[in-house]
């Protein structure tokens, strides 16, 4: 038995039972990261001193007998896109290089409240724009399950970290897929709330009307405990909505009996691998026995999410990335006649190539002349689509769809091809422009030992509902205990 | 949509990026194909859709106009991120002849 085996709620509650120390735990996590991150090579920045300071914090008070928080001594990897004072953020980008963070992002704060030890930040593609984390200034992250491949992204450092189990939880964004798809390509759970159920305080904002904040774990459970300590309204976001948080976990103990799932027709393609497609087939048999039922739905508008993404996305991006300019943070150039030419060189420098061609590309679609063929354009097409998610929640309870069309693919396979990347997130982003939470749930290995995801798609605020059908599907199959060869080997030193 | 090297040097200088020529060369395609791509909106009719700028049923929320000191940190801290600060100042280059 070692740490890596249990989950974030059964390590809390040893804790807290003193069958072990915070430090111990945090130790043995720190560890683990310094065995298995030179082949993953999850985070950007690993808080050794300041995570251990954090754990024997939580030790003292138990020590003292005051009351500790729901997630004490639970370990947490970090996007690094989300501020934690006094560290470093650099959304992977040169522009930032050096930045420290002057506060806490609104989830930062309620995680340190709730007892979580930061164990670090981790990889991404350059201000989350990208699907496979090889878009990062500091290099490519690597799946867990296979290093020749790419963990998904845009948060795929998050996604690698907990798959390899070096912490038993982390953090993401998802603008069009960046929590679920490299949670499916790395074989474990990954939640994009409902727009507006996690405040985005603190989050560098990429496209402020699809961000959200959510959690990555390796069990339904897990996820719930999570989600509950960062939900809920905040007044330095004002889309985080005052909506009652629900006791997560006591929903997870209801029972499927009636659940209306809906198969999409449209996301059933031929373009999806056959394993995927089995995969997906098999878990719903799976949903189906333990009392849910399956019928065949349509969302019309579907083959123009992508369309619509691509220009909405980077058209909010342009605008949110326009503070970058070498100014108040970040990367100035060191040669420039005139503020102007500081601005364009300093931005010129920092900024990645795919973040530029974002840049250039939302630049264009609001440029004058163009804003109603593209922008506002985009906007129409978005309402038609989230009608039809209003139209389909008429009928079913859930609508199930793989996360991916293809498990993970190799390095540097899809780099010379934007399209081709972007289409990789062709199941993800109608989640996003209509604003639902969607899960991605592990659901099986391909014949070459390679995760496959399974989404679920809710209502609006219904992350319970999601969070319930995966609990009860893990207690039928076992796809979110597995490991990848190199988190389960015994060579570590992580032992309970 | 043909998308020419112009075309580029105008949006670059909109988004205030420096482009190299080769930048220049290799930004043309990719953003042609992804338009391109873009274009098949133009089949849906919209013509009595409205617009989704975001999907919360909310329109404005409002709060006390009362400065938070600190909100995002201290003067202090704040200004060592700065590439170059004097006093509580910014610095930047002369930005009136």
């Amino acid at each position: 038995m070692t740490f890596a085996h249990l989950t974030a709620t059964e390590i809390v509650k040893k804790i807290r039972a003193k069958e072990f120390t915070a430090k111990a735990v945090a130790t043995a996590y720190l560890d683990r990261i310094k065995l298995l991150e030179p082949k993953i090579k999850a985070f950007n920045e690993v808080f050794n001193a300041q995570a251990l300071k954090q754990a024997e914090a939580v030790d003292s008070r138990l020590a003292k007998g005051e009351a500790v928080g729901p997630l004490a001594g639970v370990p947490i990897a970090i996007k690094d896109n989300l501020m934690i004072r006094g560290e470093h953020c650099t959304c992977s980008s040169k522009i930032l290089q050096g930045l420290t963070a002057t506060y806490d992002a609104t989830a930062i704060k309620k995680l340190r409240g709730a007892g979580a030890v930061f164990v670090g930040h981790t990889n991404l593609d350059e201000f989350a724009m990208g699907s496979s984390t090889e878009n990062s200034a500091f290099g490519a992250t690597r799946n867990p399950w296979d290093p020749e491949r790419i963990p998904g992204g845009s948060s795929g450092g998050s996604a690698a970290a907990v798959a390899a189990r070096m912490a038993p939880l982390a953090l993401g964004s998802d603008t069009g897929g960046s929590i679920r798809q490299p949670a499916a390509l790395c074989g474990v759970l990954g939640l994009k709330p409902t727009y507006g159920r996690v405040s985005r305080f603190g989050l560098i904002a990429f496209a402020s009307s699809l961000d959200q904040i959510g959690p990555f774990a390796a069990s339904a459970e897990d996820c719930a405990l999570l989600l509950h300590v960062i939900a809920g309204s905040d007044g330095q976001d004002s889309t985080a909505v005052d909506q009652p948080v629900p006791d997560y976990a006591a929903e997870l103990k209801k029972d499927l009996n009636g659940l209306r799932i809906g198969l999409p027709k449209e996301y059933f393609i031929a373009g999806t691998d056959k394993e995927i497609d089995k995969a997906v087939r098999e878990a719903l048999k799976t949903l189906q026995g333990l009392g849910a039922t399956v019928k065949e739905i349509s969302l019309p508008h579907t083959e123009y999410c992508l369309a619509v993404y691509y220009i909405l996305a980077p058209s909010e991006a342009s605008s949110n990335l326009s503070r970058f300019d070498g100014v108040r943070y970040g990367h100035r150039a060191a040669q420039s006649a005139n503020l102007l030419e500081l601005y364009e060189k300093s931005r010129g420098e920092g900024f990645g190539p795919e973040v530029k061609r974002r840049i250039m590309l939302g630049t264009y679609a609001l440029s004058s002349g163009y804003y109603d063929a593209y922008y506002a354009k985009a906007q129409k097409v978005r309402t038609l689509i989230k009608q039809d998610f209003d139209k389909a929640f008429e009928q079913v309870d859930v609508i199930a769809t793989p996360t991916s069309p293809s498990a993970a693919f190799k390095m540097g396979e899809k780099v010379a091809d934007p399209l081709q990347m972007y289409l990789s997130d062709i199941f993800t982003i109608s989640c996003n422009l209509a604003g639902l939470p969607g899960l991605s749930i592990p659901c099986g290995l391909t014949a070459g030992h390679l995760p496959i995801g399974l989404q679920l798609l809710g209502k609006p605020f219904d992350e319970a509902t999601l969070l319930r059908v995966a609990h009860h599907y893990e207690q039928a199959a076992d796809w979110n205990r597995r490991m990848p060869p190199v988190a389960a080997s015994g060579k570590e030193s992580a032992r309970a | 949509m043909k998308i020419t090297k112009k075309d580029v040097e105008h949006v670059a200088r909109l988004a205030r990026l420096a482009l190299s020529e080769d930048e220049k060369a290799r930004y043309t395609a990719p953003l042609e194909s992804i338009l391109e791509y873009i274009d098949k909106l133009n089949k849906v009719d919209t013509a009595h859709v409205p617009p989704t700028s975001h999907v919360l049923p909310m329109s404005n929320v409002w709060r006390e106009d009362q400065a938070e000191p600190n909100r995002l940190g201290s003067q202090t801290d704040i200004l060592k991120n700065a590439p170059e600060a004097e006093g509580p100042f910014f610095k930047v280059k002369k930005v009136i002849e």
